[in-house]
């Protein structure tokens, strides 16, 4: 076993480099350069954390807009629970499954019964097809459009003042290049809640 | 096209041809031992190490013994790895109260990382301890593209008629020079974007619609670094680069992409520098490029076609997104998922198993060829097998001796290339088969109809070409999968390594033959496309029946709106 030594020393140099002082190091200078995003890039709301702005959540109330569909479960239960961000995750739905198909109908249904007045061709897939990860933030400027009757209604806010927090809401493409134009849900919604909260 | 879409391609590709050549003379001047602008920090260190363990980097080794060392080597990290995973419970950093994994799962995690697949049978925000993410899975994702590096440099150096060096310091430049000052630098720009890095337990964020929404935190950017740079891909969370815990913006998101080329890209430039024929390697480069810009106009163009039964339904638009993120645009997206499968990666942006037939095909064909650039130095190892191949039937064709760099192709040569390229998809045929055969096999089948048998095809694929990313909806953690696949990586990984070496060996005991009017030019666009019509060919015969049964059969039957 001539290989032995520099086997051990070799990994234990390396574990003692790349395993620890790496990531401990890497955080240390993270903690101090950039405290904010490497602690989660937490919301506050008079003091409480009230969301992660990376992070998408779960809204079904009609006063709220409503991100795109989260098939994530609970870790231990294995039952729905919409934006679990300690268990991310799709439906995993093949392309020809009819389960698939059955949800998507269902879920434009629930539009069109919450959204009197709104036509299937105003649906854009964002709303109705599940995200990659359960946690996706955004949603289409479209997606949000469609929904401002129904919050209007149910909050008492009007339509030119939603618009207003829809547009305040929506950003990118980043630096005009990548990627492209959506509203982030979470930051509209507390802007919904402040309006309504004083 | 969109601006957006245009944008992020032009940029990547831009990066990859303005990086290529000095990351590539970079790389071939650290293991040709010639002074570079690192030596000043890292070899006082290095000698050092050295000295203690009494490695002395100018004795090489024997293809043999180096190939020995590397197996040995990794070996043990894998039952180290193991060890730790069991014991995870009483290990520090585990502000979750992560429990051991159990034998199979740990078995499967260990081998799936010590091979540089990175298939995960487990949801990492559920399973792991911050410490067995970076004190165990992250080095392996450092060391194992590392091992990686060096099996091409070593075979390089055989090619170029020098001696193979020496595994030890090979493998520590690999982490020291290569990968740990990029590592450095690409994770500060991840967490500038957004990444969490900390060794903090869970945020609880208390919604304003009084909920409680538990935030997956830890050191992540860092393991994102690593896990792109290394072509590694295991995700921190379940849902991988997907999680915008992982990839929060459309900037990370490029970012990923280059991490993930940079070095699998400059290798093949390296491959010219050390060998002296730098126009062989652009064609090479050129050759890996064509196949790379196919498998993105097939993941691109399905998704902005749509499903024709979703469509059907008459929605806004006809963009697939099912399974997708928004923020990357689908220029982010195609350009991230064409990276994944064609470096062999294996993190997702995307959700797999709902990824439209045609896309899917894409992504299996990219898992079969494993050479359009492929993971680091692997791909590299695997092109030079095709081209070996390539230039013996241009031999046959002609009525001549084959030469590769000077050296005559023989019939050992021929043997032995032909062993490692068949390999590959004797794994996979017969894992498929084994795994559709036995009731045990089909039990993990979560989609109905052809896309079930893809997925079986994508797990088993996926472990023998060290991919590692899935069509999720397999049930992966049951015990038949996580012990099939586990064993499938490790001889997916080291079983044609091992001819390569052999062949490696037999070329540096030949006599170099001089370069006549006669020779047959290894470079140029007429190798160029008889190497891509080799690789076509070879793969098409034998992977179409099962491409038939799956992706091609459900695309056909998905056009006819037929469901399961």
């Amino acid at each position: 076993m001539k290989y032995l030594k520099p086997l051990i020393g070799v990994t234990v140099f390396l574990w003692l480099l790349l395993g620890l002082a790496y990531p401990l190091v890497m955080t240390g200078i993270s903690q101090l350069a950039f405290p904010y995003q490497a602690n989660g890039s937490q919301v506050k709301l008079n003091g409480r954390v009230v969301a992660s702005a990376i992070v998408g959540q779960y809204f079904n109330q009609k006063g709220y807009f409503w991100g795109r569909p989260s098939d994530t479960v609970n870790a231990t239960t294995l039952k729905p629970q919409p934006y679990n961000a300690a268990n991310s995750g799709s439906s995993n739905y093949g392309p020809t499954n009819r389960a698939l198909i059955n949800t998507i109908k269902a879920r434009i249904a629930h539009l069109e019964k919450t959204n009197p007045g709104l036509k299937v061709s105003q649906i854009p897939p964002d709303l109705v097809e599940g995200s990659a990860s359960g946690l996706d933030p955004n949603i289409s400027v479209q997606a949000a459009v469609i929904q401002i009757p129904r919050v209007a209604r149910a909050t008492g806010l009007s339509h030119s003042y939603l618009r207003t927090l829809v547009s305040q809401a929506t950003s990118g493409p980043q630096w005009g290049l990548f990627g492209r134009r959506l509203v982030n849900v979470t930051a509209l919604n507390i802007d919904v809640y402040k309006a309504r909260h004083g | 096209m969109s601006l957006q879409t245009a944008a992020v391609w032009i940029v990547v590709i831009g990066i990859f041809l303005v990086t290529v050549k000095p990351l590539g003379t970079y790389i071939a001047r650290v293991f040709s031992f010639q002074p570079t602008f690192l030596d000043r920090p890292f070899r006082p260190i290095e000698n050092t190490i050295f000295r203690l363990l009494g490695i002395d980097p100018s004795v090489s080794m024997s293809a043999k013994q180096y190939g020995t060392a590397l197996i040995l080597t990794n070996f043990a990290w894998i039952i180290l790895s193991y060890i730790f995973l069991r014991i995870q419970g009483q290990l520090p950093f585990n502000p979750e109260h992560m429990k051991a994994l159990n034998p199979q799962l740990a078995f499967n995690t260990a081998a799936s990382f010590g091979t540089n697949t990175n298939w995960q049978a487990y949801a990492g925000e559920t399973t792991m301890s911050l410490f067995s993410q970076f004190g165990n899975l992250e080095f392996l994702q450092f060391v194992t593209p590392a091992v990686g590096g060096t099996m091409a440099i070593a075979f390089i150096r055989a090619l170029s008629g020098k001696k193979m060096g020496n595994f030890f310091v090979d493998l520590v430049l690999m982490c020291t020079r290569v990968l740990l000052p990029l590592a450095v630098v690409f994770t500060f720009l991840m967490v500038w974007q957004g990444v969490p890095e900390t060794l903090g337990p869970y945020l609880h964020v208390h919604t304003i619609t009084g909920h409680t929404q538990v935030v997956t935190r830890g050191p992540i950017a860092s393991w994102e670094a690593i896990e792109h740079l290394g072509t590694n891909g295991g995700g921190f969370t379940n849902a991988n680069s997907a999680n915008p815990l992982e990839n929060p913006t459309a900037l990370s998101n490029l970012f990923e992409v280059v991490m993930m080329g940079l070095l699998p890209v400059a290798f093949f430039y390296t491959l010219g520098v050390m060998t002296g024929r730098r126009k062989m390697a652009w064609t090479l480069i050129s050759v890996a490029g064509a196949m790379y810009l196919t498998i993105a106009a097939m993941i691109y163009f399905p998704m902005h076609l749509g499903n024709p039964v979703i469509n059907a339904l008459g929605l806004h638009g006809h963009i697939y997104r099912v399974g997708t993120e928004l923020r990357f645009g689908t220029g982010g997206t195609s350009v991230f998922e064409t990276s994944t499968m064609a470096f062999t990666t294996g993190s997702v942006a995307t959700a797999h198993d709902s990824a439209l037939p045609m896309t899917g095909l894409a992504y299996l064909a990219a898992m079969f060829l494993n050479l359009i650039f492929g993971g680091k130095g692997v791909g590299l190892l695997n092109m030079l097998m095709l081209v070996i191949i390539a230039v013996f039937l241009m031999g046959l064709m002609v009525g001549r001796t084959p030469e590769f760099l000077g050296k005559k192709i023989e019939a050992r040569e021929v043997s032995l290339a032909s062993i490692a390229f068949l390999l590959h998809p004797f794994i996979i045929l017969v894992g498929t088969a084994l795994s559709v055969a036995l009731p045990v096999g089909l039990k993990g089948v979560y989609n109905p109809g052809p896309q079930g048998f893809s997925e079986i095809l994508y797990g088993i694929t996926s472990g023998a070409a060290n991919n590692g990313s899935a069509f999720a909806g397999l049930g992966a953690a049951l015990p038949y999968y996580e012990v099939t696949i586990g064993i499938i990586t490790i001889v997916g990984r080291f079983a044609s390594v091992m001819a390569m070496f052999l062949l490696a060996e037999s070329l540096l005991k030949k006599k170099t033959v001089p370069t006549t009017s006669g020779t047959m030019r290894t470079e140029g666009v007429l190798f160029g496309g008889v190497l891509i019509g080799a690789v076509v060919v070879l793969n098409a015969l034998t992977f179409f029946p099962v491409v038939a049964l799956g992706p091609l059969a459900e695309h056909y039957l998905l056009l006819a709106h037929h469901l399961f």
